[in-house]
């Protein structure tokens, strides 16, 4: 296979640029920020993009889905990147999406999949207890009682958390913290009375919530995938994740590097172009390397999810530390090369700043992957 | 089945019956590689073997056209051979500078007299060449080259110096950038010319690397008479004269662009597996981790880097055979691969601690990491440095303004 868009990809990727710059650019972001919204994102917006068959991107026709698959996910998920659009796309339509589709029952297909297609139902995942990401350090309980489980226990940074109307929890049916066999994935209404939902205002203004869930009684019907083998199924929906939000920080490096080199071909100082120094070209030209090599690193990554989802996890990995350390360099480049300008809020260049910073720690940062990389290859 | 797949399972069958098992090691390097040129002798029967078997059907250079000793085949087709052979880790059949520089440059500016001459020799592994680019007031700024070139009637008269011509002492021919013109602006000034390197007046002196060891050499011409025809026609002078850059700009551009999908990281000697060496040499904590934290995070971060790159390889080549061709972005293939290429030599240096900085009685072992490790630091110089790569990117594909 090819390591280019297909035609069909293309034609998704000019249809989406085309409209997101026009409904959904820069300044439609800073509005919802503005304006405090409190779901963080327009609705309106949300049901336009489910009808152009965007909210089931991933989701087989069978289900009303677009089946445009991972690579066209993250062709729509660079275009957010590069206008930063804020939306339900990641959680529900990847995240969600991916837990019910790939691990669901054929019951829950059928419950849940065409509720993600047509817009109306968010869904949002909930897998870290802490400020940093431990996929495998899962205390949150969910000890088995009669024919059920109940459910108690907090989650912290749950991306979407305070709108979604379904939480996937990873939760521990046995073993200790750390220990990868013993967790199992609930799917759950978080409407329950027994589901306390915190929003977490985040340095990047989209939203996230802490949840606390205090004896929530659930039953063998609310699993998703197997019972204390959920750690392979988190693996996999967090690898969808993970080359997804690459694809969106692979576009914003883009567009704040493209918003950079335009300023540094207009602005003058010492009576010349900033361009025109040497000191700014280098720097420039390297940049741009870098984000040659996440361009790459991505569509392999979103290629393989497609291909041959079980083996795509180390591949997801590699493309998730590269586009986060490119969107970082990317964005402090940004900030450097406008000088004063860059810091206020005026300029764009600071949110993308903001952030490319949370969905770097999103999934684990570069140092996290660079860890599991070696790990994995016995270093 | 398609033609495409049709020629793949020709071609797997025919790797199959033909390549020896010993050429399936996938380790080219520039000591075991398949050069030819005059003086070559074959180091094993299989190398002969293989590259025997290659000859026979154009696959010394697959996409040359067949009546220049090529095979004739489309970029697909040669993306198929390239995949097929790299299934089985085969070498090339023969590498030199005449397949991989000079071949282009006449595909694409020789005239047909010139290309049945120096062509087929390329394809038969019968003449080897060497680049004269270098001299030793023109680096980076290759154009203020001041090698004269003047025109007696039916010859060319050459007079100056090359340096860093890899291996003139052992190949046949150059291919030289010489100024024709010393009133024209610099660029305007420069021909292209191809020299015998057994013409009366050349002479080779090899210069010493900080490891001792060097493929490098000077080539001095003091007088050296270049025919204008070999029987029929102007023969060695390549494109017009005085438009030489034209020719040298676009043959650079195409080495840049011609950097193999081969890791930068894992393709030069050594151990292939960083970490795996790493392991075995600085050890295992109880976490299963390499004993040293810092270098760990070193290795990993590079073997990302190194696999983006390979990839970004891969995604060039297939825009430019689905008609995007790479343009001025080689440069970003050039940088990004050489300082990989330095990291992973570094590395290596540095897992290997003081034992790999002991050299032998008689000094840097050729086959030593040292070695690999001092000749490395060349690879941001030669072929335009990584300086003057940036230069490229920042004008050319980013279109930054000049001062």
């Amino acid at each position: 296979m090819s390591l280019i868009l297909t035609e069909e990809q293309e034609m998704l990727q000019d249809a989406a640029s085309g409209f997101l710059t026009e409904n959904a650019p820069v300044s439609a972001f800073r509005e919802i920020r503005d304006s405090k919204n409190p779901d963080g994102f327009s609705r309106e917006l949300w049901k336009e993009m489910a009808a152009m068959g965007w909210a089931g991107i991933i989701v087989d026709e069978q289900y009303g889905g677009s089946e445009f698959g991972y690579v066209g996910a993250g062709v729509l998920a660079e275009q957010m990147g590069r206008n930063l659009t804020a939306s339900p796309f990641f959680s529900t339509s990847v995240l969600g999406a991916t837990a019910v589709q790939r691990y669901g029952t054929a019951e829950q297909k059928d419950q849940h999949l065409g509720s993600i297609c047509d817009g109306s139902s968010l869904f949002a995942l909930a897998v870290d207890e802490g400020p940093r990401h431990r996929p495998e350090h899962i205390e949150f309980s969910a000890p088995q009682s009669g024919n059920g489980y109940i459910l108690s226990g907090s989650k912290t940074f749950v991306a979407d958390g305070h709108v979604a109307d379904k939480l996937i929890i990873a939760a521990r049916t046995s073993g200790e913290a750390n220990d990868p066999s013993g967790i199992t994935l609930f799917l759950v209404d978080a409407s329950a009375a027994e589901i306390e939902r915190t929003h977490t205002p985040m340095v990047d203004s989209r939203n996230a919530a802490n949840v606390k869930i205090d004896g929530l009684e659930v039953t063998g019907d609310d699993i998703l995938g197997e019972v204390d083998k959920g750690y392979e199924a988190l693996e996999g929906i967090l690898s969808a994740g993970r080359a997804i939000l690459g694809a969106e920080m692979s576009g914003s490096s883009q567009q704040a590097f493209a918003i950079t080199t335009d300023y540094l071909k207009e602005r003058e100082q010492f009576g010349q172009k900033i361009g025109s120094f040497q000191g700014l070209q280098h720097r420039a030209a390297h940049l741009a390397t870098e984000i040659e090599m996440t361009k790459s690193a991505v569509l392999k990554s979103l290629q393989l999810l497609d291909d041959d989802f079980e083996s795509a996890s180390a591949t997801c990995s590699m493309a998730k530390a590269k586009s986060g350390m490119t969107a970082q360099l990317s964005t402090k480049e940004a900030i450097q090369m406008h000088g004063g300008i860059g810091v206020t809020d005026e300029y764009d260049v600071g949110l993308y700043f903001k952030r490319v910073h949370v969905a770097q720690q999103m999934f684990g940062d570069a140092g996290f992957h660079a860890d599991r990389l070696a790990k994995r290859s016995g270093y | 089945m398609s033609d495409l797949e049709q020629f793949r399972a020709e071609t797997r069958a025919w790797l199959a019956e033909s390549c020896p098992q010993e050429m399936r090691d996938g380790d080219i390097t520039a000591e075991n590689q398949c050069w030819g040129g005059r003086q070559w002798e074959f180091q094993s029967d299989a190398q002969k073997r293989w590259f025997e078997a290659a000859l026979e059907k154009g696959y010394t250079v697959p996409t040359w056209p067949k009546e220049y000793g090529g095979a004739g085949l489309t970029a697909d087709e040669a993306k198929v051979l390239t995949e097929e052979r790299d299934r089985i880790n085969a070498r090339k059949p023969l590498s030199n500078f005449g397949i991989s520089m000079l071949g282009p440059a006449l595909l694409a500016f020789g005239t047909h007299e010139q290309k049945l001459m120096h062509l087929g020799g390329i394809a038969r592994g019968e003449i080897r060449w060497c680049q004269g680019y270098s001299e030793p007031g023109a680096g980076s700024d290759l154009a203020s080259l001041k090698s004269k070139c003047e025109d007696k009637g039916d010859h060319w008269l050459i007079n100056g110096q090359k340096v860093w011509t890899s291996n003139a002492d052992i190949s046949d021919w150059i291919f030289c950038l010489v100024r024709t013109d010393f009133d024209a602006p610099k660029h305007k000034g420069i021909t292209f010319i191809l020299i015998d390197m057994a013409s009366e007046g050349i002479s080779v002196k090899p210069i010493v690397l900080i490891s001792g060891h060097s493929p490098f050499c000077e080539t001095f011409f003091d007088d050296v008479k270049v025919p204008k025809a070999y029987g029929e026609g102007n023969l060695s002078v390549v494109g017009e004269v005085n438009r030489g850059w034209d020719v040298a700009k676009n043959l650079l551009v195409h080495e840049r662009g011609m950097l193999g999908t081969m890791s930068p990281l894992r393709g030069v000697k050594g151990p292939e597996n960083l970490g795996g060496y790493a392991a075995e040499e600085i050890g295992i904590d109880d976490l299963g981790r390499l004993d040293d934290p810092a270098l760990r995070q070193k290795i990993a971060e590079a073997e990302i880097d190194d696999w983006a790159y390979t990839l970004t390889v891969e995604r060039m080549n297939d825009e430019a055979n689905a008609g995007n061709g790479l343009g001025a972005k080689s440069s970003m293939l050039k940088y990004a691969a050489s300082e990989l290429t330095k990291k992973g030599s570094e590395l290596r240096m540095d897992i290997g601690g003081t034992e790999a900085a002991t050299i032998g009685p008689d000094g840097i072992e050729y086959d030593s990491l040292a070695n690999t490790w001092l000749y490395n630091r060349a690879y941001s110089i030669l072929g335009g440095t990584t300086e003057v790569q940036l230069n490229i990117i920042s004008k050319r594909v980013l279109e930054l303004p000049s001062a």
